[in-house]
Formats: C-alpha cells, structure tokens, sequence
C-alpha cells in the first residue's frame, strides 16, 4: 500500500495511471454506467472520454475525480477485501482528497444480488468500512469520510450474470461540500 | 375490525329444526394427516350460500380458492352439483352428492341484518356418514364479507386437519416499481390471497424487511427514509411511525420476540462489523447478544422466547447459528454444502426454514432446530425470506427468475408438493405472515 501511495506522488505517474484506467475502464465494463449516475452532465459518460483534458475536467473539480481518478472499487464474491487494483484506485481518491481538502465524502458500499438482502446490507456495510478505512491509512481524515450500505439495492448493471455482478459489488465514493 | 363482532353458537341452538338429523356431532370420514401431504385432495362441494345479493357466491368463491389453494382439498366445479341447495338448515340428499364423489358439502346462507350487518350463517355435512360436522354463524360488517368466508375455510380445515388454519391472516411485502437499477419500493399489505391490497408508505424512501408483531396491529421494517438506514416501527390503523433506538450507524433485520415487547435487529459497528442486539419497547433498553468480528444477522426467536438463531460468517462464510435468548451458548447448526441464510423459527417450534446458497441457485428449506433433517422444498435462481403461515405448514418467499424483470411472491407447504404464485400488483418481495386475525 504504501509504495502505491509513493508512486502516486508522483504527478506524471498519476497521469499515466489515470489514463489506463479510463481505458481499462471502458474496456471492462460491457455495461457503461450512465452519465447521471457518474454525475455527469448528459452526453459525457465514460465512452465519451477524450482524455484528461476534456470531459475528464478541470483539475479539482468533481469530472476529475470521477474519470480521471476513478470514484469505485470492486470486489470479489463475498468478499470485502481490497483488491490489488482497488488499492491503486484508492491510493488515487486519497491523493486526490488530500490535495483538495475542502471536499468530504460519502462511501456508498454496494452488494451484488446473488446474496440474501440482510447479509448483503451487512456487506456492503463493510466494503463501506474497508475502503474508508484503506483511505483514512493514506492520510484522508476520518472525519472527512461517511459511509452508508445500499446492501442490493441499488445495482449499476442489471443483467443475470457475472457480468453485471462484477460491477454491483463495489465501493463508490461519492464527492459532497464545497471544493474548490 | 372494531367493529367486527364473531358469533359462534353450538350446533344445536343454530339448527333448532335440525335436531333430528344432528345427533352426535360425528368426525370426518377422511382425516387429512397434514405431515404426509395428501396424494389426493379430498374432493368437497361448495355451494353457493343463499343470499339475497352476491354476497353468497363470492363468499363461497373465497372459500373455494382458499381450500384450493391449500392443496389439501378438491371444490368440486358447481357444473357437476345435481341438488340445487334451496333451505341450507336442511341437510342435503346425501346420495346426491355420492354421485358425484363430494366427500363434503359446504351450505350456507347470507342476511343483510337491520343496520347493515351481515349474518352468515354455514355447515358442513360429512356425505358419507350422513351427518352434520359444523354449524356456526358471524356477525360483520359488510365490508368484512371476505373474512367471513377465511375463517369458514380455516374452520373446514380445522375440521378435516385437527390443526388450526391460516386463512384469516394478512401479508405485509414490499411492493416493487421503477426499472431495476432504480427501484422503487414501498410498504404493502393485504390478505393471504393477496385481496384488499393496500399501500403503507409512498415509496420515496427504500423500505425493507417488514415484519408483523405477533401481538398488535404493528410493523417494524428498515427504511432510507433518514438517510441513513434504520429500523421503524409502524402502527397499521393510524400510520404513525418513530425510529426504533437511537444508534449511531445502520440498524436493520429487526424482528419481533414473541410478545411483541421487544425488536431484535443488527446494528453495524464502526469496525464495519455487525452484531445483534435486543431492545425493550417499553423501556428503551438495548442488550447485545452478540459481539464478534463478523456479520451478525437476521435473527429470529423461538415461539417460547427462550432462543434466537441468526446468520453469521464467524465461521469464514455465512451459516445458521442458534443462541439463549440472552446470548448464552452460541453453536452453528447448520453444515450443509453451501451458504445458509434468514433463518426463521417455526410459529409450531419444531422447524426453522432458509435460504440455502448452493451451486448457482437459492434454495428455501426446513431443519429441525438442532440443524438436523435438512429438508430443501423449493430452488430457483433467486429467491429468499421465507415467512410462516400462522399454523407453521405453510412457507411464503420471494422468487425472481433468471431474465426476469422482477420479483413475484411464492408459497409452498411443508410437503414441497403445493407451490402457489400469490398475485400482487407490481413486483413483490420480502414478504411477512401475519398471525391469524382477531
């Protein structure tokens, strides 16, 4: 964790980084999340990314953190420990919320379906809790952090396979007050 | 239902004309043993009861659909009926009924009493022993015309189970609407055979896991509705709610002990953790149960009080466990292959049915209370949250099938044999069993 964070210091590997995660994130996911819910304007999803000077927006602002930086996290089944490359993603928030301290946010912890709803409000509670706590020990202060657990109930991707499921078992950090 | 008075008279103060026909009240011929199931519903004629509106044939109607539905008895199709019931304190011409293999004839007539009240009165005959098994009449209100005929079908099968019915009860469920990835969800109620649904919240919070007390006219359930989700409690007759306990994080899967005084539910630690606790309405007093490193979950009370089970993961993935009520001696009992989940203690004490994760499908099931006898009565890709009829034979959850644009409620009894798609208006899940009706 900590020689992630050392990288990322580093603001041409933060660059670097941020831009194969769009790509790596258009790849991946067979079912785009919508504009609204990345809190986008209409017409500037992920698909419509030209970089990080466009829809990727300007440094601070909440398009950056969403595009560039990466607002989610993903999970293994049943699983609430932090994946190699959520870490990286984390490592980017934290950066992030560190150089823009004027920004708290909510951590929204989310399940897939293939649990039953109360074992899955508990879930996504602790993958709330896991990457809160994956962000505090970069530096963002707790106080700064809430966490809140959708359990099931709120997918991003509504299929019956995997392909959605992957998708539904994420963290989503989610920009609130003021920025600047 | 203040207003709703229920009269039972004996047999003979009813049939005042009918002593010479009514000598010993006689038992059933056909005596249904409801742990084996029955190969063959017994096949019953239910005539439409006199009436000088159509009160009489849509009781009737009810009453055949919930006897249906059961799948313990056949209602013979009023087609094949030969006598025309025309004075219902006479008893029927038995042989007519023979004919056509009616092991029981249900006669009956409705009155619109002076004020509007209606009088129902109803007796079922035994065809082969020639004899009247029940006779008994109500007093309702008119718009009580449906509950009338639930608790006539709970007698008749009283009469031929030896068990008491669970027809005169409600569901509370949680009704769905809105595209999947934003549902909209709100709290509904309505009878067993899903009549007179009735909304209980306008949707613009997500509320979950409704559950009935066992004593009073009240629903505790989980809702956004704060922002933050918590455990309500809600009066059905005047829709006054307040926030159950004031924690500082979620609180969710709460449940009635089994006099209504207290809510067991989980509250989610700060660590991310969750574990059980156990407040007293009456005096706001919380205890935990349970205080480990994991999810904590579900829990539910024997009918006696005396032992919670629940969900846990302590084990590494998510199993049944049972516990005193106090938290005394928590021991897994659940060891099958797979993940089991919601655990609920039969209304009977002797079972606890499931969700069982296996494969690549759910499943519903029942264990004996020790975890052993693990039965499976029902899988599918999703379904979940079994709840017990009020007589502890009857198991309702929620299924939702692979490609399907939602979830729709399901009822199965304990043979595994008698599965029942239960109507709802919109997509329908966590679904709870009220106790039978006073």
């Amino acid at each position: 964790m900590r020689r992630i964070a050392a990288l990322t210091r580093n603001p041409v590997a933060i660059a670097l980084v941020a831009a194969l995660a769009v790509a790596g994130c258009r790849s991946k996911q067979q079912v785009p999340n919508s504009a609204a819910d990345l809190g986008l304007g209409a017409g500037a999803g992920v698909g419509g990314a030209g970089g990080l000077g466009g829809a990727a927006g300007a440094p601070g602002s909440r398009q950056e953190f969403t595009v560039a930086i990466g607002d989610r996290i993903f999970f293994d089944t049943d699983s609430s420990v932090i994946r190699a490359d959520a870490q990286a993603t984390l490592a980017r928030q934290a950066q992030w919320l560190n150089q823009y301290p004027s920004y708290s946010i909510t951590i929204e912890g989310h399940a897939d379906e293939r649990g039953t709803r109360e074992y899955n409000l508990a879930l996504g509670a602790r993958r709330a809790a896991a990457a809160r706590d994956f962000l505090a020990s970069q530096g963002v202060n707790a106080s700064r952090i809430r966490t809140i657990s959708y359990g099931k109930e709120r997918p991003v991707a509504v299929c019956d396979d995997i392909s959605c499921w992957s998708q539904n078992r994420r963290a989503v950090t989610v920009l609130s007050g003021a920025g600047s | 239902m203040q207003n709703f008075l229920r009269a039972t008279l004996a047999i003979a103060s009813l049939a005042v004309g009918l002593v010479a026909l009514t000598l010993a009240p006689a038992r059933a011929l056909v005596e249904i043993d409801v742990n084996r199931g029955v190969v063959e519903p017994v096949p019953i004629a239910i005539t439409d009861f006199l009436s000088g509106g159509a009160h009489g044939a849509q009781i009737s109607s009810v009453i055949a659909a919930d006897l249906r539905r059961s799948g313990l008895f056949a209602p013979i199709d009023q087609a094949a009926f030969i006598e025309k019931i025309s004075n219902p304190d006479a008893a029927p011409r038995f042989e007519d009924w023979k004919v056509i293999n009616a092991q029981a004839i249900v006669t009956g007539r409705v009155t619109q009493e002076p004020g509007g009240r209606l009088k129902t009165e109803f007796r079922l005959w035994d065809t082969y022993a020639g004899t009247q098994l029940v006779g008994e009449q109500f007093f309702a209100e008119e718009r009580n015309w449906r509950r009338i005929a639930h608790i006539i079908a709970d007698r008749i099968y009283e009469q031929f189970t030896g068990e008491k019915g669970y027809f005169d009860s409600r569901i509370v469920y949680v009704d769905e609407s809105g595209p999947r990835d934003n549902r909209v969800k709100r709290l509904a109620l309505m009878d067993q055979d899903g009549a007179n649904p009735k909304y209980l919240t306008d949707g613009r919070a997500i509320v979950l896991t409704p559950r009935f007390s066992p004593e009073r006219q009240e629903i505790t359930y989980m809702s956004y509705e704060s922002g933050q989700p918590q455990v309500y409690l809600l009066q059905i007759e005047t829709g006054q709610r307040e926030l159950v306990g004031n924690f500082p994080g979620m609180t969710f899967a709460p449940r009635f002990n089994p006099t209504g005084d207290k809510i067991i539910m989980s509250l989610l630690r700060e660590d991310g953790n969750s574990n059980i606790f156990a407040m007293d309405l009456r005096t706001r007093t919380t205890q935990r149960l349970t205080d480990t490193n994991a999810i904590d979950t579900s829990p539910s009370y024997s009918p006696d009080g005396s032992q919670v089970v629940f969900t846990s993961d302590r084990g590494g993935r998510a199993q049944i466990y049972a516990m005193g009520a106090d938290g005394s001696n928590p021991r897994r009992i659940s060891f099958g292959d797979g993940t089991y989940s919601t655990p609920v203690w039969s209304p009977r004490g002797d079972l606890i049915a499931f969700t069982k994760q296996s494969g690549n499908e759910f499943q519903i099931g029942v264990m004996r209370t020790d975890g052993s006898g693990e039965r499976i009565l029902s899988s599918g890709f999703l379904q979940e949250g079994p709840t017990w009829s009020p007589n502890g034979r009857v198991i309702m959850f929620f299924r939702q099938e692979a490609g399907s644009a939602g979830p729709k409620l399901y009822s199965i009894d304990l043979t595994g044999r008698n599965e029942q798609q239960i109507p709802t208006p919109n997509f329908a899940s966590d679904p709870a069993w009220s106790p039978l009706l006073k």
